[in-house]
């Protein structure tokens, strides 16, 4: 029984990436093997100019679905290979034909690389055309607008036969533009930077700031099951529970009501910075755009952003909240981020928080009091948890199915 | 023992019933409590579903868990049959259907519905043509078993799936209890509308099953409730069921290909020697499912057969589980068109993947034993 044996992978811009090139391939081989390591018998092989993933037996479709996720892959076609051999040719060709769904309308295009195959390309449109329209109904040939391109490939070591282009998500193999501390909150907006972050390449960690028992264990969860949702476009992401109550409960006793929101972002970041250096992670991504709520003015930026040197990524910075939940919907994070628990930056909201404050005034009210006990604290308690993708109750369920 | 009653149920696998324990013990809580215990069990629930769907290549939303075969019968009929009674009244099914289908037409004829039974050949094989000519403008049901639980005469169902998709009126049910695991069926794009599988008969536990319910096919409901099961089969869900009946499938599904050929072998050793034993009728058509071997021995009342076999530890059975409690007489092997003596006389000995040929052949030992001395008790 004649099937679709493996799949034609094309990277687009990694094409272009100079010396680099041979660093990004490489990448995005390791990231296709991480991402079908449920389909044990897959082979991801590397030609020139493109990759093949070898089915040997698994379905193609679900293959695909998994494929179409890994960052770096410009487009995707299901491929049969067979001899270059006319009766063979033919009868892949009508096979992918009479497999495809919603289609009406076919175009052949065929480009013959093997010299030695006796029949031109031009006259192999034909043969393959007539063949295909004398056995089948139904169907017509349009070359201008069809809705399947049938492209047949007569290469030296064999003919390959791929259905219809997909699109794959474009962007960088995750771990070739380094790593990022994303800043992980539980809302809409973080689990989306996160994304945007990884699509350019960046693999990431994340960093939760946890202050029970204001905020639930649930609350935590939600955050785990974010980045969960995170590693599908990865492969392993480590998570940072600082335990935040009582340098949150410190600063709103004893800062100003309607400073404590600016400085208490300022302390994250503080916080964020040294699990940087401990970890050589050389950025920090959060997901503020601007405007959305108070503490995203540019004046809130400014004076947030003093406390470090290290870059902060804002991916988000020019969409507009439409846009950004239409991702997280696409990312299946939106009905996670909208579940309704606490989280650190929801409990101690002043009734009115500064919306333009200035470094000055900050400076002065921080010097008040010594943080740097608490700081040390909090990230002395930090508790790592590495998520690959698999969660613990997921693992007992499988071993239950 | 030697047990070759596999049709009217299979030994629960031990891993199935590990499954069954685990779960219920770890994961009691009620899928439908919004406590994050109920939490985990709603997501196992999911996945359990997911995996079904996986592992029959449909959607996970297409997937029903019932309490097996009878139900999933009932509610894939009586379901189609009063939620669409308002485009008509005629549904269709066979003469040889299981007596969970069978009986359900019966009430609903009772009800005013109006229904043509299709008979068979001698095989106890349907004709697609009659099917197709049965068809009206007020046909809103076909309901046709895959594989018969007496004879193991398979139906042309994948056929009958393509009429059924021309005709988009009508939904198509097909009792699929005894053909998992031992004739391949596939569901997407079948035409294939509802699909009954039950547990037990795959080396699950009682009281599991599923019924595959297509995309977009509105049932009424035969227990109306907290809207569990995408609405179709209210009741607190029986999460522990589900799963081992998840693993059994899944367990099936691996030995599949391996198991019907070893099932097919051990029933050409039946069809060859039981061919020649004397006074041996062989129902079971050639082309059959492998797991089912079908036969008369006219004059000897099966019961006595049975229990001479039993007393040796060998358990085959007569005709299906379901209805041997009512006389002696086999209603598909009269719907065959065969006489009193033939169908009267009829015992079926049904294999699993597991069955030796060493069971085989001391079955057969036992029985050409057992026919000989019942003779000439007789003579």
């Amino acid at each position: 029984m004649m099937q679709y044996d493996h799949i034609l992978i094309r990277y687009g811009e990694m094409a272009l990436k100079g010396k680099n090139r041979k660093n990004f391939i490489m990448q995005l081989q390791h990231n296709l093997q991480q991402q079908l390591k449920d389909f044990p018998e897959t082979k991801v092989k590397r030609t020139q100019g493109r990759m093949f993933v070898l089915l040997n037996g698994h379905n193609p479709e679900r293959v695909m679905e998994k494929c179409k996720d890994v960052f770096g892959i410009q487009s995707l076609s299901l491929a049969i290979k067979v001899q270059n051999d006319e009766t063979e040719i033919k009868d892949a060709a009508l096979w992918a034909l009479e497999n495809s769904t919603d289609v009406r309308t076919f175009k052949i295009s065929v480009k013959r690389i093997d010299k030695k195959f006796p029949i031109r390309s031009q006259d192999m449109n034909q043969v393959l055309g007539r063949h295909l329209l004398t056995n089948t109904t139904g169907y017509t040939v349009d070359v201008h607008r069809p809705d399947l391109e049938l492209k047949v490939e007569i290469r030296n070591e064999a003919t390959y036969i791929t259905s219809s282009v997909i699109p794959g998500p474009g962007g960088l193999p995750v771990g070739t533009s380094g790593k990022t501390l994303l800043l992980l909150s539980g809302g809409i907006d973080s689990p989306v930077a996160g994304f945007l972050a990884m699509k350019r390449g960046v693999e990431i960690e994340a960093i939760h700031f946890h202050s029970p028992p204001f905020t639930s264990g649930r609350a935590k969860q939600k955050v785990l099951d974010l980045a969960e949702k995170l590693t599908h476009y990865g492969h392993k992401i480590n998570v940072h529970v600082v335990p935040f109550t009582k340098l949150q409960q410190h600063i709103f006793r004893e800062m100003p009501e309607n400073y404590a929101m600016t400085i208490m972002r300022r302390m994250m970041l503080r916080i964020s910075e040294q699990v940087c250096k401990k970890e050589s992670i050389l950025s920090i991504t959060t997901g503020e755009s601007l405007g959305q709520v108070a503490s995203q003015t540019m004046e809130s930026m400014n004076v947030i952003n003093e406390v470090t040197d290290y870059p902060v990524l804002r991916p988000l910075v020019a969409m507009d909240k439409d846009d950004i939940i239409k991702i997280s919907k696409d990312i299946e994070t939106y009905d996670i981020s909208i579940r309704p628990y606490e989280d650190c930056c929801t409990i101690f909201v002043p009734k009115s928080p500064k919306t333009r404050p200035a470094r000055d005034k900050v400076n002065q009210f921080e010097s008040q009091t010594d943080f740097s006990g608490l700081i040390e604290e909090a990230v002395g308690g930090i508790d790592v948890i590495t998520l690959t993708g698999e969660s613990d109750a997921e693992r007992e369920f499988e071993d239950l199915l | 023992m030697i047990y070759l009653d596999n049709s009217a149920t299979t030994k629960p696998d031990p891993l199935v019933l590990e499954s069954f324990q685990k779960a219920s013990e770890r994961f009691f809580a009620n899928p439908s409590s919004i406590h994050q215990f109920g939490g985990e069990s709603e997501k196992l629930l999911q996945k359990a579903k997911e995996q079904a769907a996986e592992l029959l290549h449909v959607q996970p939303e297409e997937i029903v868990f019932t309490s097996g075969g009878t139900e999933g019968n009932n509610l894939a009929i009586k379901g189609v049959a009063l939620e669409h009674q308002g485009r008509g009244k005629h549904i269709i099914t066979t003469t040889v259907e299981h007596s969970s289908v069978d009986e359900a037409f019966k009430g609903l004829e009772q009800l005013g519905f109006d229904v043509t039974y299709i008979p068979v050949d001698n095989n106890g094989v349907v004709s697609v043509r009659d099917i197709s000519d049965a068809i009206r403008d007020d046909t809103i049901l076909i309901s046709v078993m895959h594989v018969n639980n007496e004879l193991g005469s398979v139906q042309p169902v994948e056929a009958i799936g393509k009429i059924a998709k021309q005709h988009p009126k009508l939904l198509f049910h097909v009792d699929h209890v005894q053909g998992m695991g031992k004739v391949p069926l596939s569901l997407a794009d079948s035409g294939i509308d509802l699909c009954t599988i039950s547990g037990h008969k795959i080396h699950g536990l009682k009281g599991t099953g599923i019924l595959y319910v297509k995309k977009e096919t509105a049932l009424f409901p035969l227990f109306h409730g907290g809207n569990q099961e995408q609405g179709m089969r209210s009741g607190t869900e029986n999460l522990a069921g589900s799963v081992s009946l998840v693993k059994a499938l899944r367990l099936v599904k691996e030995r599949q290909s391996t198991g019907i050929k070893h099932m097919r072998e051990l029933q050409q050793v039946l069809r060859k020697r039981l061919s020649k034993l004397d006074g041996v009728t062989i129902n079971t058509p050639e082309n059959a499912a492998p797991h089912i071997m079908n036969i008369s021995v006219p004059g000897l009342k099966p019961e006595v057969i049975i229990h001479t076999l039993g007393d040796q530890g060998i358990y085959i059975s007569t005709k299906s589980a379901c209805s041997s409690k009512q006389k002696d007489e086999s209603k598909i092997l009269t719907a065959c068109g065969h006489d009193k003596d033939r169908s009267a006389s009829a015992l079926r000995i049904s294999l699993s993947y597991d069955t030796t040929e060493d069971e085989i052949d001391t079955f057969l030992n036992a029985l050409s034993e057992a026919i000989n001395q019942l003779k000439a008790i007789l003579e």
